[in-house]
């Protein structure tokens, strides 16, 4: 059985100007020990889906199931929520500048979520952050745990972050952007922290990026979300190779590559989520769009009958014929 | 933090020296009949000659401004003009009614906004958010002397003719005659005060709260499994108690220089009192004294402000 199972999950907050729906029938699974990478960009939904689950969404109709370990978090209570945040479900985010109380010492804060889950003594959390802390590699970490976030650099705080979502050795972590405000060379030393530990602890994580390198280097499976849907599920490969969705191939396209070629951006800008498209959600920015895809929603099926890659698209699911339709459409749009 | 204190202490005092110089030009701009008053409508010329000579009103300003100095830094500040009652002694008289009076409204106050800030902030737009804002907002439009008769007449008049002698009509009981005649006096002020000022804190430390509790810290807090109340109270309040500290700070400086209204209608014979008869009567050293004291106070706050600002932040490098 999947460690977490998420099944056509909707969340939607009214607001003043209408009700946003940010999360519009999303489902995917994460199994254990597994990276699933959680692509889109900003405002896709990818966020709100990873937060709602946790509980950590207010004000939101939330609607759908999402099984962890067996237990539905979307009806748990607040306690029992409470339960599974930190020892169940470890959570670090994008911004490490603030995502640290700045008022208290960083190891303070590490133990304080070890105390408010197990019962140990004060000396033995101590040395649990001071063990976490030298297992991210903060160097001199007997020291540096009595020293507030502000005497740390960002990509030691995200450390510390790292340190503190994984000290009660949570089956899964959610990784919200983990490397999006850090220096590129910081990035890499980050997430090789994140794969050691994950290789350590056998952790799962969901990691959400908008940064496909981030992917290529961690996730093992990828799912890419566009105005609050799941567009496309696929093994790294796949996704990487032979992107069904035009989306996808959209967000490849607009990768630097070696050659030296101009970069193709999406052109437009994300729908409204007060008022999405009908049809398909891409089909205002999408190349290939066609009547159909204007007003009926295509389904996510399986391409090339491969039940483990899924598109969302009404072009064909043979991947040969869609393929070549790529390369049709890449000569016209050059010459 | 020791240079953080000597500086601090050093302006401190150049304050209260520039206060004390006001004082002493302002009370002799305007037009003085101290001698007038004490000698009596027929007095001749000669007497309010001899009493501004007894007064040593006769002298130079500067004189006059020297000697108070001098004797100001050997801890005396002189004599008051109609009973020759040292000033120091009828400062250490009211002093500890004000302070009495100003701590407890002070504490009364600061719970109570900050607590019910923090049930706005965490609840907001519900009922007890709105029914505390309006409430709030009543006790905030409220003069104190109507709020302090209304009591007056409610909790002592009407109950004491009812049979019930729970509250005094005023006056003062130190601390010394026990705590419960203590409190029993003061209660009815203090609340006078305290309800007036915890609105201010209701509005600030809920605005303050609110800011607070959209910081990414506060998800952080939440996504390590901290119940409720360590979230809003450990991690929320500790950062959003900042500008009420500022406030609280400003509003106690000020409290502990006098209540003049709230002393005057529960007879409470404190600063305020004692300062506004000494300035009808133009009782100079009387009034410079208390002035000197409110203004320690004010200036003691903002140290003290100061010193909490790095003790709630770590951020903060006192210099």
């Amino acid at each position: 059985m999947a460690l977490l199972e998420v099944e056509d999950l909707r969340v939607s907050f009214p607001t003043d100007d209408g009700v946003v729906q940010a999360v519009r029938g999303v489902s995917f699974q994460v199994d254990r020990g597994e990276t699933l990478g959680l692509v889109g960009e900003s405002g896709s939904g990818k966020s709100v889906a990873t937060q709602t689950i946790t509980g950590l969404t207010r004000g939101a109709d939330v609607h759908g199931r999402a099984v962890f370990d067996g237990r539905d978090l979307l009806q748990a209570t607040a306690s029992e929520l409470r339960e599974v945040r930190g020892p169940g479900i470890g959570m670090i985010f994008q911004d490490p500048l603030t995502s640290l109380h700045p008022a208290y010492r960083v190891g303070w804060q590490i133990e304080e979520m070890i105390r408010a889950h197990q019962a140990v003594s004060r000396a033995q959390s101590r040395r649990r952050a001071v063990e976490m802390l030298g297992l991210v590699g903060i160097p001199h970490a007997a020291e540096r745990v009595d020293d507030y976030p502000h005497q740390f650099s960002g990509g030691m705080r995200q450390r510390v972050m790292i340190a503190m979502a994984m000290a009660l050795d949570p089956s899964l972590l959610i990784a919200d952007e983990p490397t999006t405000a850090l220096d590129v060379t910081v990035q890499a030393q980050v997430l090789q922290v994140m794969q050691r530990l994950q290789s350590d602890f056998g952790t799962a994580i969901i990691m959400i990026t908008h940064d496909l390198g981030v992917v290529a280097e961690m996730a093992d499976r990828v799912a890419v979300m566009y105005a609050g849907r799941l567009m496309e599920r696929a093994p790294r490969r796949d996704a990487f190779y032979r992107p069904h969705h035009p989306y996808t191939e959209g967000l490849f396209d607009s990768l630097p590559t070696r050659g030296g070629q101009r970069l193709t951006p999406i052109v437009g800008t994300p729908p409204s989520l007060i008022h999405p498209p009908s049809g398909c959600p891409f089909h205002p920015r999408c190349r290939y769009a066609f009547d159909a895809c204007a007003t009926d929603v295509p389904a996510l099926e399986p391409v090339d009958g491969n039940p483990a890659h899924v598109s969302a698209c009404w072009l064909s699911h043979d991947s040969s014929l869609r393929e070549r339709l790529r390369r049709a459409m890449k000569a016209a749009s050059s010459s | 933090m020791l240079r953080f204190l000597v500086v601090r202490t050093l302006t401190g005092l150049f304050v209260l020296w520039v206060i004390s110089v006001a004082v002493f030009v302002l009370f002799f701009v305007a037009p003085s009949n101290v001698a007038h008053t004490l000698a009596g409508r027929q007095a001749t010329p000669e007497t309010i000659a001899l009493i501004n000579h007894r007064l040593g009103l006769d002298r130079p300003l500067w004189r006059q401004y020297l000697d108070f100095l001098t004797n100001a830094l050997h801890g005396d500040l002189g004599y008051d003009y109609y009973h020759q009652q040292p000033v120091t002694t009828i400062i250490g008289q009211a002093f500890p009614i004000t302070f009495s009076l100003a701590i407890g409204a002070a504490i009364i106050w600061l719970v109570l906004g900050v607590y019910n800030g923090v049930v706005s902030a965490t609840h907001p737009r519900s009922l007890r958010d709105r029914s505390l804002t309006v409430t709030s907002l009543v006790f905030y439009s409220m003069p104190s002397f109507v709020l302090g008769l209304g009591a007056l007449y409610f909790l002592y008049y009407k109950l004491t003719l009812s049979g019930h002698t729970w509250f005094p009509a005023g006056g003062y009981a130190p601390l010394s005659e026990g705590i419960g005649p203590w409190t029993r006096h003061l209660i009815l002020p203090w609340l006078t005060i305290a309800l007036v000022s915890a609105a201010t804190y209701t509005r600030l430390s809920r605005a303050s709260m609110l800011d607070v509790l959209g910081e990414d810290y506060i998800r952080t807090a939440e996504a390590k499994g901290l119940g409720q109340r360590r979230v809003t109270y450990r991690h929320a309040l500790r950062s959003a108690l900042t500008p009420v500290v500022t406030q609280f700070g400003i509003d106690l400086g000020q409290l502990v220089g006098g209540v003049v209204i709230t002393e005057q209608i529960f007879s409470l014979p404190g600063l305020g009192k004692t300062a506004v008869n000494a300035i009808t009567q133009q009782d100079l050293p009387v009034i410079i004294g208390i002035v000197l004291v409110a203004s320690t106070a004010v200036v003691l706050a903002n140290i003290l402000v100061d010193l909490c600002y790095a003790f709630l932040d770590p951020r903060v490098r006192l210099t």
